[in-house]
């Protein structure tokens, strides 16, 4: 692809994103959720794609963003945008401090050891979060109320959760053209050749993660607001969805490419709110064959696919030149 | 000439079995060292020692005069003492020219100030170090495609791109076409003389280590058995008897 | 929670019921574990699914229940299910993820793991369940220590089982095979041993030893379809602590886990009791790798 085709094709898909909720005003939600499921898979390859780190528990810093936010918001008594604002910005910030202090632990933990505290900690956090009084245990919490008689909280959302996925992907595509980001991908090649080589593994894989969880912090606050509702295993840490969602989008994609996560959530969550309903209570029964099929027979998603069929389209070289 | 490397009396047992047993070897500025010794003498298991990919049982290890035999691999990485691997490795997944590129000194300054661009003496450099090991037409393969042999330059380039002063190199002439080894001796020589760089380098292949060691170290069951210039180790008929005979 | 802390500093003999039946209870999630080791160990696989076989093997009991089967009797029943259905799930997907890298084989079977709990909720219905084996319950030291005949009946079996199992392993042509593939896969393979088929068969077993497991939960305990991943977590617990090689700390770690699980439902209360066992699960792995990590070691 030529530069003007590549960006000819993202101005049409900013034209038709910033249009879609005018368009299809009924089904505003589904297209925040949308933009949801693309924070998501974006965050979740910064390590399982880029570092090779594959955590099946990020939905952490989702769920304690949403609560951080949520408590902002009840106790500090703001005006509803403002309180907002500040909640989010706190959300991202305690999110991410939580990785690094999490991390210093959990990434020195390697494969299989570092996959399943990963996924202890998402349940965890659950089982905490739902016995805890102070954010509302079991039962939940309820982030304050969008302002009565102001008009279009659905197109706020939308614009809100769409900036976000933007700034995501932004900021991510900025990290990997530097030397950090080569950096994520050696430790992913060969993290003992890195530190032989003198990398700063730790600290490496400490700010990767935090990274992440700034952007997945900021959107549980957000989503807390849009949903109206924070569950505390169904929501908030709702690691049976949403933790899932997020590798499978990912890998769906093709894991550690910047397009991949993103061509892999709108596939799925298109797929998803197309077929859906239709498969009643096998929902659930369908996710898990796909998870199945998906990384049993298509592990490389579908810009892996197409990377190993055409390496031409992606830069690669395959011929010497002097 | 200063000494570099002071490894004395250093043992190291897997479970009952004694890999080393009280070793001391020891590196000076600017030389080029030689181990050598029949397969399962040590040899590897004093370079992990060494640059802290496990625990010694005994022993110090010093390197520019202070002890490092707790440390672990990267605090000792970037003290300025690197390791090639026998089985090589590099960076599968990424450009020849990448893995040139975070090599480089200031990649392990800390992990915010990799938040920068790449410079282009940075680029420079590595692709004159790609050059310098001949090659500098793949620098843009994936460097996982390369042959063994060119991953085992690529490494050897990597290695030189972070400016070690001390250089351990696990047989650098292993699996390597034969036609090319006087090359590869030309390039460790030029590499000691011009970057000083100081070697120390594990050979199977005696010609290559006679032509290529100013001191000669020989291991046998995990201790040494002898050392010296190339021709004092060569006439050592315990080394003649370590490799012909029963060991 | 300090409250609770009190009473038990009060009535020391408090600690002791709580600890004996959580022995008795940890003896269940031994079993569980010896079949993770014994995946983990032949084929590379750490099975997230292995809560789901649990949980099967507790429906399975409960359904012979309902066709007449004494409760009891149920066990071998459970067990032997559950070997069908983990070779039928061997043969359908996990011989394609045995030599794939961990990524793979862990979102697969986490994969399978929601497909089991979905079904199992589609068939069996999401209600907690639990099956009555009419066994009375003992009172000991006055009656201050009340412990069900059933959790004795579950520490027995696990003993039995651990010890079957040891010397299958140890006697049997099968066994031997096991081990042979544990060790070294190619070189069985050029020594004539089909490890297609060892694969199949312990991963069956495995299975099968969930099954008895899951029959002695829902007779001493309850189940619903949703509580297998707990369970997993604390073969992986187990596992971690004991090793893969060794039968006898595969019973004391997860006797171990059964009795500080209780304590510490008890004082942090019950609602906490599952986020305790994922705490402790972290905990321990990055303790593990810390004090590794000081000896210039990786856990591997």
């Amino acid at each position: 692809m030529t530069s003007v085709q590549k960006y000819g094709l993202m101005g049409f898909g900013l034209v038709v994103s910033l249009g879609a909720p005018f368009l299809a005003p009924q089904f505003a939600t589904q297209l925040t959720m949308l933009w949801l499921m693309v924070v998501f898979a974006l965050t979740w390859d910064v390590l399982g794609g880029q570092m090779g780190y594959n955590s099946f528990g990020n939905i952490l810093f989702f769920g304690i963003g949403a609560y951080a936010c949520a408590i902002i918001q009840r106790d500090l008594g703001f005006d509803y945008f403002v309180g907002l604002a500040v909640g989010l910005g706190i959300a991202g910030v305690f999110s991410a401090l939580v990785a690094v202090v999490l991390g210093v632990g959990m990434l020195g933990l390697r494969g299989h050891y570092f996959a399943i505290g990963t996924l202890g900690l998402g349940i965890a956090a659950g089982e905490i979060a739902g016995g805890w009084d102070y954010v509302g245990a079991g039962s939940g919490m309820v982030p304050p109320l969008y302002p009565t008689g102001l008009e279009g909280r659905e197109f706020f959302f939308y614009f809100a959760m769409f900036a976000l996925a933007v700034i995501t992907f932004a900021a991510l595509r900025a990290l990997y053209q530097t030397r950090f980001g080569l950096a994520l991908n050696a430790i992913r090649d060969d993290e003992d050749k890195a530190e032989a080589m003198g990398l700063h593994t730790t600290q490496i894989k400490s700010v990767a993660w935090a990274v992440a969880a700034v952007f997945l912090g900021v959107a549980g606050g957000l989503t807390g607001n849009l949903l109206g509702f924070i569950d505390p295993r169904d929501i908030a840490f709702a690691g049976a969805t949403f933790g899932v969602w997020m590798v499978l989008m990912a890998v769906l994609g093709g894991k550690g490419t910047l397009w991949g996560p993103v061509i892999g959530a709108v596939v799925f969550h298109v797929t998803q709110e197309l077929f859906w309903t239709y498969l009643l209570g096998w929902q659930r029964v369908a996710l898990g064959l796909l998870i199945i099929a998906i990384v049993v027979f298509f592990p490389n998603g579908i810009l892996g696919t197409l990377r190993e069929r055409f390496p031409e389209w992606f830069g690669e070289r395959m011929e010497e030149r002097s | 000439m200063s000494v570099l490397l002071e490894v004395q009396g250093v043992t190291k047992t897997f479970g009952g079995v004694v890999a080393n047993q009280s070793v001391s070897i020891e590196v000076r500025a600017g030389e080029i060292a030689g181990l050598i010794g029949p397969n399962g003498s040590g040899k590897t298991t004093l370079f992990n020692s060494i640059v802290g990919a496990h625990a010694i049982d005994e022993g110090s290890i010093k390197f520019e005069g202070e002890e490092i035999s707790t440390f672990r691999v990267p605090v000792i990485a970037r003290k300025g003492m690197l390791r090639t691997f026998q089985q090589t490795r590099i960076y599968g997944e990424m450009t020849a020219l990448e893995n040139m590129r975070i090599s480089a000194p200031e990649a392990r300054v800390s992990a915010l100030s990799l938040l920068g661009g790449f410079s282009s003496k940075t680029d420079t450099r590595g692709e004159e170090l790609l050059e310098f090991v001949g090659l500098a037409s793949k620098r843009f393969l994936r460097a996982g495609a390369l042959s063994f042999g060119q991953q085992k330059l690529l490494e050897f380039a990597m290695a030189l791109m972070s400016e070690p002063k001390l250089l351990l190199l696990d047989e650098p002439t292993a699996g390597i076409n034969p036609t090319l080894i006087n090359g590869l001796i030309d390039r460790l020589k030029q590499a000691n003389k011009e970057l000083g760089v100081t070697l120390l380098v594990i050979e199977h292949n005696m010609r290559v280590i006679m032509n290529l060691a100013e001191r000669i170290t020989c291991l046998a069951h995990g201790e040494v058995l002898a050392s010296g210039t190339p021709d004092e180790v060569r006439n050592d008929p315990r080394v003649v008897d370590a490799y012909l005979g029963a060991g | 929670m300090l409250d609770n802390l009190q009473l038990l500093f009060s009535y020391p003999v408090l600690g002791a019921d709580l600890i004996a039946n959580g022995l008795m209870i940890g003896s269940i999630f031994a079993l569980a574990a010896f079949g993770m080791a014994l995946v983990w160990g032949v084929l590379g696989i750490i099975n997230i699914a292995q809560g789901e076989f649990v949980m099967l093997g507790g429906f399975v009991a409960l359904t012979a229940a309902e066709f007449g089967v004494p409760p009891l009797a149920t066990i071998p029943i459970a067990a032997a299910g559950l070997f069908v259905i983990g070779w039928g799930l061997y043969r359908l997907v996990i011989f394609r993820i045995v030599d794939r890298d961990l990524f793979v084989s862990l979102l697969a079977t986490f994969g399978l793991s929601i497909v089991l709990q979905q079904l199992s909720n589609e068939v069996f219905g999401a209600d907690v369940q639990t099956l009555e084996t009419g066994l009375g319950t003992l009172y000991l030291l006055d009656g201050q220590i009340v412990l069900p005949e059933i959790k004795l009946v579950a520490f027995g079996t696990a003993l039995i089982v651990g010890l079957l199992l040891w010397a299958f392993l140890k006697r049997a042509r099968l066994g031997q095979a096991i081990r042979a593939t544990a060790q070294n896969a190619r070189a069985a393979r050029i020594l004539g041993i089909d490890t297609d088929r060892v694969y199949a068969a312990t991963f069956a077993l495995n299975a099968a030893l969930c099954g008895a497991a899951g029959s002695l939960v829902v007779m001493a305990w309850t189940i619903h379809p949703y509580i297998g991943l707990p369970y997993t977590v604390r073969s992986f617990l187990v596992v971690v602590v004991a090793g893969l090689g060794n039968i006898i700390a595969v019973i004391a770690a997860g006797l171990g886990l059964g009795a500080l699980e209780n304590l510490a439902g008890f004082i942090l209360g019950t609602e906490y009791q599952i986020a305790f066992v994922f705490v402790a699960m972290v905990v321990i792995l990055v303790v593990r790798n810390w004090v590794l990590r000081r000896k210039r070691e990786y856990l591997k």
